[in-house]
């Protein structure tokens, strides 16, 4: 076996200098290698996630979805909402979907809220041009799968908590224990109430006109 | 040392979870699938594998006292590769296994096994020590994800065998630990 390095100054420094300036290169190349497919992945889950939230059952086969728009343009809107009676600040992407013509006919707003049982829960959140919910689709969750990770099927169209069709001018979304009109999960209360509320800041966002500031 | 040995020693006789009980976390968080715990264990291998290939063959030329810096940063370098292929080449797989990836630098396998064998032996040697560790902890990740899918979801490699849900406590971290428990102790009594 050759004579290990002495631990001198010089030695050491040369030694973690030189194989931090090898990783650091390695990694650059890497990086370059990958940030184009990466940045092409996360534009297509965009994209499907807004596809999926503003599509309704085609009128002629019950089984498939359309989506109802063409085109679709996105801006950040920010805006205050209260939650658990503190006003909070969010600052939300939303994409606006429009017919050939140019006529806005829905909305997707990636939402989220804090107060799910795992931390952070986001999903995006479609409405039509009238506010009422087309769709959601959870992007992010640290939910308890089983319980709380049900979340992406149960208020789903044909799940047992259907939010779709909700027209949240008449009323903001809540569970049933809160005196809303919402199945919670089963055992999930609180992931429920996380879902209702970012549906609710989702509403906010939805209601800010194009291009403007709060209401 | 014989390469057979070092074979057997990462399949079996030192297999790191069964006999080292190293890398504890990884082990009980990723495999709530056999999926999860078969990628989760090659992403692993191929950690192990290349970093003590590197460490093998930079061990003349790093001081002792500085050592652990620079196994760390040659660790860290390959994980957060496996990290970007991954999240732009297999997204699926990065989404549910994505927040374990990072924490790959700090299983205890990896840093062990740069400090008790390649830093010590050749880089054949290491790289087949790297190699075998890592199917070692890849085959008990996959047998335990194997487990804990069918009592907890009942599906066997995300194929449902029955309908309806399975026993949650087996997805949850103490159907983990139970499982963990007993597969341990059948493999214990399997190898007198």
């Amino acid at each position: 076996m050759a004579k290990k390095a002495e631990s001198t100054l010089k030695n050491m420094l040369l030694a973690l200098t030189l194989i931090a300036l090898v990783a650091s290169l390695a990694l650059a190349l890497v990086n370059r290698m990958t940030k184009g497919p990466i940045e092409e992945v996360n534009k297509k889950k965009t994209e499907a996630a807004v596809e999926q939230v503003l599509s309704v059952p085609d009128p002629s086969d019950n089984t498939k979805m359309v989506k109802i728009y063409e085109k679709c343009e996105s801006d950040t809107v920010t805006f205050t909402d209260t939650i658990k009676g503190k006003p909070t600040e969010f600052t939300l992407t939303r994409y606006i979907a429009m017919d050939s013509e140019g006529k806005v006919v829905g909305k997707a707003i990636e939402s989220y809220s804090d107060a799910g049982f795992g931390g952070r829960l986001k999903a995006m959140v479609g409405f039509d041009a009238e506010g009422t919910v087309l769709g959601y689709s959870i992007l992010e969750s640290s939910e308890t799968p089983g319980l709380g990770a049900k979340a992406d099927q149960w208020f789903q169209r044909d799940g047992k908590g259907n939010v779709i069709g909700a027209v949240l001018s008449e009323k903001p979304l809540a569970v049933k224990k809160d005196k809303g009109d919402v199945d919670a999960i089963t055992g999930s209360t609180i992931t429920s109430r996380a879902f209702c509320g970012l549906v609710n800041t989702a509403y906010k966002a939805f209601l800010i006109e194009k291009g403007g500031n709060e209401q | 040392m014989k390469a057979k040995d070092i074979i057997r020693n990462g399949l079996i006789k030192e297999n790191p979870t069964w006999v080292l009980i190293l890398g504890m976390c990884p082990t009980l968080a990723t495999t709530t699938s056999a999926v999860n715990g078969l990628c989760m264990g090659l992403a692993t291998t191929f950690v192990l594998m290349m970093s003590n290939i590197v460490i093998s063959l930079l061990k003349s030329v790093i001081p002792d006292k500085v050592r652990i810096p620079c196994f760390i940063v040659v660790i860290a370098t390959f994980v957060t590769i496996v990290q970007m292929v991954m999240q732009g080449y297999i997204p699926d797989l990065y989404a549910s296994l994505g927040l374990f990836i990072p924490l790959i630098v700090v299983n205890c396998i990896v840093l062990g096994r740069a400090e008790a064998f390649a830093s010590k032996n050749n880089v054949w040697h290491s790289f087949l020590d790297g190699l075998f560790m890592g199917l070692g902890f890849t085959w008990a990740l996959t047998l335990l994800g194997m487990v804990r899918e069918a009592l907890g979801s009942g599906s066997f490699f995300n194929h449902p065998f029955i309908s309806g849900d399975g026993m949650l406590l087996f997805i949850l971290a103490p159907g983990g630990f139970i499982c963990l428990g007993l597969l341990m102790a059948a493999i214990n009594r399997l190898k007198k």
